[in-house]
């Protein structure tokens, strides 16, 4: 067996990276915790702050997810180019959905294990968010270059085609807590359909193109 | 004349002096010791006469501001922070509450005539919402067993259904794509619910009137029911023989019962009912408290379910 070095934390890779614009871009997209945190401890959330800090880091974790499945339809339709940093927002997603349910556990049920687990197993929006963040973190633990190396980029790939059924879970999480609908809540419902029916629409007719080869070859 | 000194009323009291005058009477006045009847529909709050009742709980209430900028409303939009920033469009004068179906006087009440005879009372009382927060109020109204009685409930009465007004104009949740309920909101009590002593026909909180947002100018609070129950800006009471349909069950009859008391062992589908937050418990660090059976007015009104299945009757 090949010695394998352990890789780098993915973090520690991009902060220490050369790339500058990729940089700002980590620190600029933490402002929103940093900023939430901050009003939270200086007693500035409101009459909730808990459920607000909460809220906000999930939403924010939606965000970075929709950024990331835009990315490469952009390029697809003439836009700038932004798969060099697709990486980084995609693990941005996971740093958010990593504090949403931290504060959730730690902050709103104070670490009660037998709330936390009553929640999970009997509250269907609950167990829905709890899958979709169990999918993001092999992803976000593979997202670096020796894994890529290691698994293959075949097998990368497929693995990575998860981040789909993550979003859309993550929205029907969002769908499932609320009392009723509102305008945001049917932005990003639309947003993620609308990012999910273009791949698939791309997957069926790049399969179609292979056949179509495949019979005049 | 000319010679006489000028002098203002800041040379005479000295400032610091006279500012602390004023809070010396509005505190008198939310004590309760002094006060004037003001007009009960305003959009701007004014000071009430009441006195203060024994059913009121000693726990400190949540800050005015929580009570006064933390409010589902539907009418005016669905986030908690839109009915401080919508409602102000709500003109509360003049105010006519109908009071018909099985009364043995039924007509459009005069929200001044409706109020002015009956002495006010300040209730402090904890309020649960269904959502798993609650908070400590001090409400300024009249007991609802009072009103019932002026109108003079028939003898086949057996339910009171209450409507909160509609009015599109002025209520923006009321209007556009996004309506989460059928307008009117209505809301439902058993007759012996509404008879209660402990529920009353809110004009005020924090010894002012109510202000829009709060359900101004009347609205309901039943303590021990979730927060919805307690309907506002009310413009129709009607005594009834069927139990009358209530607008969450309709919207989701699975999530939302007529009773809708407060149990901490009937969850809500989609969450626990066990514990809430306490609002203005401020800090991020405060944990959840227990959520009580009856909303801690067991005492009072676990007689009116006896042998009632109360997972049932949710």
């Amino acid at each position: 067996m090949p010695a394998v070095s352990p890789p780098a934390a993915p973090w520690a890779r991009h902060i220490l990276g050369a790339d500058p614009l990729r940089r700002t871009i980590y620190i600029v997209a933490m402002m929103p915790a940093v900023w939430t945190f901050h009003l939270g401890l200086t007693d500035a959330l409101g009459a909730d702050p808990q459920k607000t800090l909460e809220r906000t880091l999930g939403l924010w974790a939606l965000r970075f997810l929709i950024v990331c499945l835009a990315i490469a339809p952009l390029r697809h339709i003439g836009g700038p180019n932004l798969i060099r940093y697709r990486r980084a927002i995609g693990l941005l997603a996971f740093y958010y959905a990593v504090m949403h349910l931290s504060v959730y556990m730690l902050l709103d049920q104070g670490l009660d294990w037998s709330a936390i687990w009553a929640d999970i197993v009997k509250r269907p929006f609950i167990t829905v968010g709890m899958i979709a963040f169990t999918l993001l973190v092999p992803l976000a633990v593979t997202s670096n270059n020796a894994m890529i190396r290691r698994l293959g980029g075949a097998a990368w790939n497929r693995l990575h085609r998860l981040v789909y059924l993550a979003a859309a879970l993550a929205v029907l999480h969002f769908v499932m807590l609320v009392k009723s609908w509102t305008p945001e809540l049917a932005l990003y419902v639309g947003l993620i359909a609308g990012l999910l029916l273009f791949r698939l629409v791309m997957s069926v007719r790049k399969r179609r193109r292979s056949a179509g080869q495949l019979v005049r070859g | 004349m000319a010679d006489r000194p000028v002098i203002t009323s800041s040379e005479l009291t000295p400032r610091s002096l006279y500012l602390r005058r004023r809070e010396f009477v509005a505190g008198a006045v939310s004590a309760g010791l002094i006060g004037t009847m003001a007009p009960l529909a305003s959009a701007l709050a004014a000071p009430l006469q009441f006195v203060k009742s024994p059913l009121s709980t000693s726990e400190p209430p949540t800050p005015r501001k929580d009570v006064t900028t933390y409010n589902n409303f539907y009418e005016f939009g669905a986030d908690k922070g839109d009915p401080a920033q919508n409602a102000h469009t709500l003109t509360t004068k003049p105010w006519t509450v109908k009071i018909d179906g099985l009364v043995g006087k039924p007509a459009d009440y005069d929200l001044d005539d409706l109020i002015k005879d009956a002495a006010l009372e300040e209730r402090i009382y904890r309020m649960r919402c269904v959502e798993g927060w609650s908070m400590v109020i001090p409400w300024v109204g009249v007991p609802l067993a009072d009103i019932l009685k002026r109108v003079e409930p028939q003898g086949s009465a057996k339910y009171v259904a209450f409507e909160t007004l509609v009015r599109p104009k002025e209520m923006p949740g009321q209007r556009g794509l996004f309506q989460p309920l059928p307008w009117p909101y209505v809301e439902g009590l058993r007759l012996d619910e509404a008879m209660h002593p402990l529920t009353i026909l809110a004009v005020g909180l924090y010894g002012e009137t109510l202000l829009n947002q709060n359900g101004a100018p009347i609205r309901l609070v039943v303590p021990w029911k979730y927060g919805f129950k307690s309907i506002k800006s009310i413009v129709r009471i009607r005594l009834t023989e069927e139990q009358p349909p209530v607008s969450w069950n309709l919207q989701n009859p699975r999530e939302y019962g007529f009773y809708s008391n407060v149990n901490p062992k009937v969850d809500h589908p989609r969450w626990s009912q066990a514990t809430e937050r306490r609002i203005g418990e401020s800090g991020l660090f405060v944990k959840r408290r227990e959520t009580l059976m009856f909303n801690g007015y067991g005492d009072q009104v676990a007689s009116l379910y006896a042998g009632m299945d109360l997972k049932a009757n949710y």
